[in-house]
């Protein structure tokens, strides 16, 4: 009797062990997140998307947390040297509780498929964020290792560099002149894929002052590491400046210039160009497509428009 | 003459490189020296490795599985170290190698890992569960198991002969392709892919046929055992997504050797369509294995609480569930393709409905621990161990459904926690608990509990200490795959990562102690009754080890739990008034020989030595042929034989007075049944 408890009390104490041990971790791990991407979002679209983290994370609680007090319960109650807790061998059905089993759960799936729905469509990466504001187009060309951003309105390019200003809205198009990389900003939100032949679209925007980094996430060769840029969300005026500092430093981006830049190059420093070549980002797409007007821009197999 | 084949090719370019190349080679002389030092080769050759007995291929699988999952484990530790040290420095590791590493990780850990062991226990298991004294095609089970091993064997030749892939375990074009990844690399991981996708299929094939045609007189489908449930849809889910899988890197593999298009950037290939057919296969793939482990657990957690599996029907309608839900969910793998809202919100929405059965079975096994007497052997440990961390994983895997999410933590290490969430707690624990619960019933001795609990301990602190860190550094944004990386505040999770995976590294040598401990003592832990654990299916009403043809006498099913049952009302051990005779197949060497043909034709192709991969194709053929023709393929065991087996049997039984289980202070006893409620 008596080593029967004492079995049953070490087996306890290891328990707390591994759950402290476990427990510390997780607490450790708290370290730092409070001001990462997730939690401290510089932008609406990530912003809306934390709100829906933490909203599905709460309403899930409702399955996660009775299983870990029934476990807990369970294992310390039933276990088989407590002979004083009632043992029912056949006991393997028993209406009420399979109705809840299935229902909560269900029920669960019906409320987040309903903000599931709502939320998709609410922060579809192709939607303008603003109707009524006419948002700063910049077009990102994914290259071996590095991404280039072309601001045709204002007739520059950038390498490894994006600047916004502060509360307006940025339509990015997104193609790839190598293979498939993923344009991701975690501060500002979403991430979309770049695919050669191809257009995406991504819409951000940034309401508070900083320099955030991006940078491509999908695998694509040895220089993938490095393939980062900063974004430097500024008040318009500091924008305008970053423009007119970039047309004055910049060299002129024709097609030569550009298919030597094409080539694969790592931690390749920030670049400016003035003066691009017209209808680059359409040719890049083309050169891919073969001029299949089913890939073209605006008919392409990655815009589908409902 | 040797293709592409030079002296080039051998890994003395790097230290790491040759070192691992070493350990490989050096592995395999050590064991053929061990089976030549105990002159065992007639003994492996005419019992093991000709042998058509499902339970010695399934003993085979599983001994693959572990060389595996130490090798697989060698590259996330070389991984772990990397990250560790990699903040703003190159770690000890080139990208290049880097990333054959992760893409050999997770290839060995889904195809020849998880996949063997998953057939191992199917193999060992399944017949017996039902009554049968065999599978439908044993010698197909003979080709399977080659199949795949011959694939593993190519995944071992990768790491002394060339380079592996580095486009990672799902091989994405268009870097997969020959104009981004030139050399042998990503035509290893396809061929390996290809040769052993057909010794899966096949196992597909031949577990669905078993379980629908060889169960014996009464076992109707809802008195099936748990386990064999899920094996059988399982079996569906491989013959309906191999297929894509085996397609999809056809298609690549002609884009790579022949110039073909599929998939390429230029000339109207479209890399989309490779991801979609991949994830066709990807997503049921991985309940693929997470199905048989929820089997497992079943079957542990109804044996060790003594007590009745609760909601056996919704159990069985929640496993029909997630094998019909998995073929709807495949697009969640990549929302950020730029499909429309409508389409990811469609495959988001089928994709929470599969945690509707998956949280079914959690709360159903619970409910099954409720008012039980619960035993904690390592099986049990394990199961409750899944049972606590798996909902994590399921709560992560939830908010990954919901593509807002998703466009945040998609190709994070959010995304690889979660995953490694679902395999090790689910997957990689059932298929450990099924190894510790049936060992007696493959070997006849039981495993050693104190180092299995240890083990038990290690695995799932390690795991915490590993994989929680993973999700925090999603949150902190940072992407899967990084070789070396510039930001401070991730160095001190991978750090923790590290210790972790330094964790679960004790956890593999508790394994390894407990497997070396357990054959030295075994004669203390021998199983006399073939029923170490007073367990509730017939599987247990057969020997340890199980004659060659499992039952002498089919049983009759008359109840659910059909062995538990037979106990109750004293029939277990009945002898029967007289033996029949039994049609056995005839062991053959034709499996091994496609097997390796497979292999050879497979290692061939990758290097284009075409007239040696034409050699091999008309082996395989021949010996088909040559099989397929054969009429003296079976002999019969004569009633005389069987009676001696069984009488020994008997007299083994007469020196086991009671149950082992019975010395256990949680043992229940066959109380008195309290009536259901």
């Amino acid at each position: 009797m008596i080593v029967r408890h004492a079995r049953s009390l070490r087996w306890t104490t290891r328990a707390t062990a591994a759950i402290a041990i476990v427990g510390l971790t997780v607490l450790c791990a708290g370290c730092g997140v409070a001001d990462g991407p997730t939690l401290d979002p510089k932008g609406p679209i990530a912003l809306t998307e934390r709100g829906l983290l933490f909203k599905a994370t709460a309403i899930m609680m409702i399955v996660i947390v009775p299983v870990f007090i029934m476990a807990a319960w369970f294992t310390v109650r039933y276990r088989g040297t407590n002979r004083k807790a009632r043992y029912t061998p056949n006991f393997d059905f028993y209406w009420p509780a399979e109705i809840i089993v299935w229902s909560i759960p269900a029920a669960i799936v019906v409320w987040l498929a309903f903000h599931l729905w709502e939320y998709t469509y609410k922060l579809d990466p192709y939607t303008e964020i603003d109707p009524s504001v006419k948002p700063l187009q910049v077009q990102a060309i994914a290259q071996d290792w590095k991404w280039l951003f072309v601001y045709p309105e204002q007739d520059i390019a950038v390498v490894n560099e994006l600047a916004m200003p502060v509360g307006t809205p940025v339509s990015l198009t997104i193609t790839s002149d190598t293979v498939m990389n993923s344009l991701v900003i975690p501060k500002l939100g979403g991430q979309i894929y770049a695919m050669a032949g191809m257009q995406t679209r991504l819409n951000l925007l940034a309401d508070e002052k900083g320099t955030f980094w991006g940078r491509n996430v999908q695998y694509s060769g040895t220089g993938f590491a490095d393939q980062q840029f900063q974004t430097h969300a500024q008040s318009k005026e500091d924008f305008d400046a970053w423009v007119e500092k970039v047309k004055q430093e910049g060299k002129s981006l024709d097609a030569a210039t550009y298919d030597a830049l094409a080539k694969p190059s790592e931690k390749v420093p920030v670049t400016y160009y003035s003066g691009v070549e017209p209808g680059l980002f359409d040719k890049i797409i083309a050169k891919w497509s073969h001029g299949d007007m089913d890939r073209m821009p605006h008919h392409s197999q990655a815009e589908t428009t409902e | 003459m040797f293709g592409r084949l030079t002296i080039d090719s051998l890994p003395f370019y790097s230290a790491v490189a040759a070192s691992g190349a070493a350990v490989t080679v050096l592995g395999g002389l050590a064991v053929a020296g061990a089976i030549t030092y105990f002159g065992a080769w007639r003994m492996v050759m005419t019992q093991w490795v000709s042998s058509v007995d499902h339970k010695k291929i399934g003993i085979m699988y599983i001994m693959l599985a572990l060389v595996m999952l130490l090798r697989g484990f060698v590259d996330a530790a070389m991984m772990r170290s990397q990250q560790a040290v990699a903040y703003n420095s190159d770690g000890y590791l080139p990208p290049d190698h880097f990333d054959q590493i992760f893409s050999s990780h997770g290839t060995i850990m889904i195809f020849f890992m998880a996949m063997p062991f998953l057939s191992g226990l199917a193999n060992l298991i399944v017949p017996q569960q039902i009554g049968s004294r065999d599978v439908a095609f044993p010698f197909m089970n003979s080709v399977s198991l080659w199949l795949t091993t011959a694939g593993a064997g190519l995944m071992l030749i990768s790491l002394v002969v060339g380079k592996f892939s580095t486009a990672g375990w799902t091989g994405y074009p268009p870097y997969s392709g020959v104009e981004y990844t030139p050399g042998v690399g990503v035509d290893y991981w396809l061929w390996m892919v290809f040769v052993a996708g057909f010794g899966t299929t096949m196992t597909g094939i031949n577990f669905l046929v078993t379980i629908i045609k060889n169960r014996a007189p009464g076992m109707t489908m809802f008195r099936l055992p748990l386990f064999t449930w899920t094996m059988l849809i399982t079996s569906v889910l491989i013959i309906f997504a191999f297929p894509a899988l085996t397609v999809a890197c056809a298609m690549l593999i002609l884009d790579r050797n022949f110039g073909f298009h599929f998939f390429t950037n230029a000339m109207g290939g479209n890399m989309m369509n490779y991801i979609n057919l991949f994830w066709l296969w990807g997503h049921p793939e991985v309940y693929i294995l997470i199905l048989p482990a929820f089997g497992v657990f079943s079957e542990v957690v109804s044996t060790f609480s003594q007590k009745r599996l609760f909601g056996y029907i919704s159990l069985v309608l929640a496993t029909c569930a997630i094998g019909l839900l998995s073929f709807t969910v495949w697009l969640h793998h990549f929302f950020t393709m730029g499909s429309s809202a409508k389409v990811n919100s469609f495959f988001g929405t089928m994709t929470t409905i599969i945690s509707v059965p998956t949280g079914v079975k959690v709360f159903d096994w619970l409910l099954t621990m409720y008012r039980g007497r619960i035993i904690f052997k390592p099986p049990m440990l394990f199961t409750i161990g899944f049972l606590v961390t798996f909902v994590i994983g399921g709560l992560s895997g939830v908010l990954l459904a919901l593509p807002p999410i998703d466009y945040m933590m998609h190709n994070t290490t959010f995304l690889v926690a979660h995953f490694h969430n679902m395999i090790i707690p689910g997957v990689l624990f059932g298929y450990l608990a099924g190894y510790m619960y049936w060992f007696p019933k493959a070997f006849g001795f039981k495993l050693n509990e104190k180092w299995g609990t240890r083990a038990f301990w290690c695995w799932i602190i390690g795991f915490y200490v590993a994989f929680m860190p993973l999700y925090v550094l999603g949150m902190l944004g940072m992407p899967r795959r990084m070789e070396h990386y510039d930001i401070a505040a991730w160095q001190p999770h991978l750090i923790v990562a590290w210790v972790g995976a330094f964790i679960i590294m004790l956890g593999m040598i508790c394994l390894g102690v407990q497997l070396v401990v357990s054959i030295r003592e075994r004669n203390q832990a021998l199983d006399l009754t073939g029923d170490p654990w007073n367990g509730r299916s017939l599987e247990w009403a057969t020997s340890s080890p199980a004659a060659p043809y499992n039952f002498a006498v089919v049983p009759k099913v008359e109840s659910r739990d059909a062995w538990w049952d037979m106990k109750q009302r004293g029939v277990a051990y009945e002898r029967p008034a007289e033996y029949e005779d039994i049609v056995m197949p005839k062991n053959t060497y034709a499996g091994v020989v496609i097997g390796v043909a497979g292999g050879v034709f497979g290692f061939a192709a990758i290097w284009w030595m075409w007239w040696l991969a034409l050699l091999a194709l008309v082996v395989i053929a021949g010996t088909i042929i040559y099989r397929a023709s054969d009429d003296d393929d079976e002999f019969i065991m004569t009633a005389s034989e069987v009676k001696a087996i069984e009488d020994e049997r008997f007299a083994q039984l007469a020196k086991a007075p009671k149950n082992e289980m019975a010395d256990e202070p949680g043992f229940a006893g066959n109380a008195a049944p309290e009536p259901a409620e």
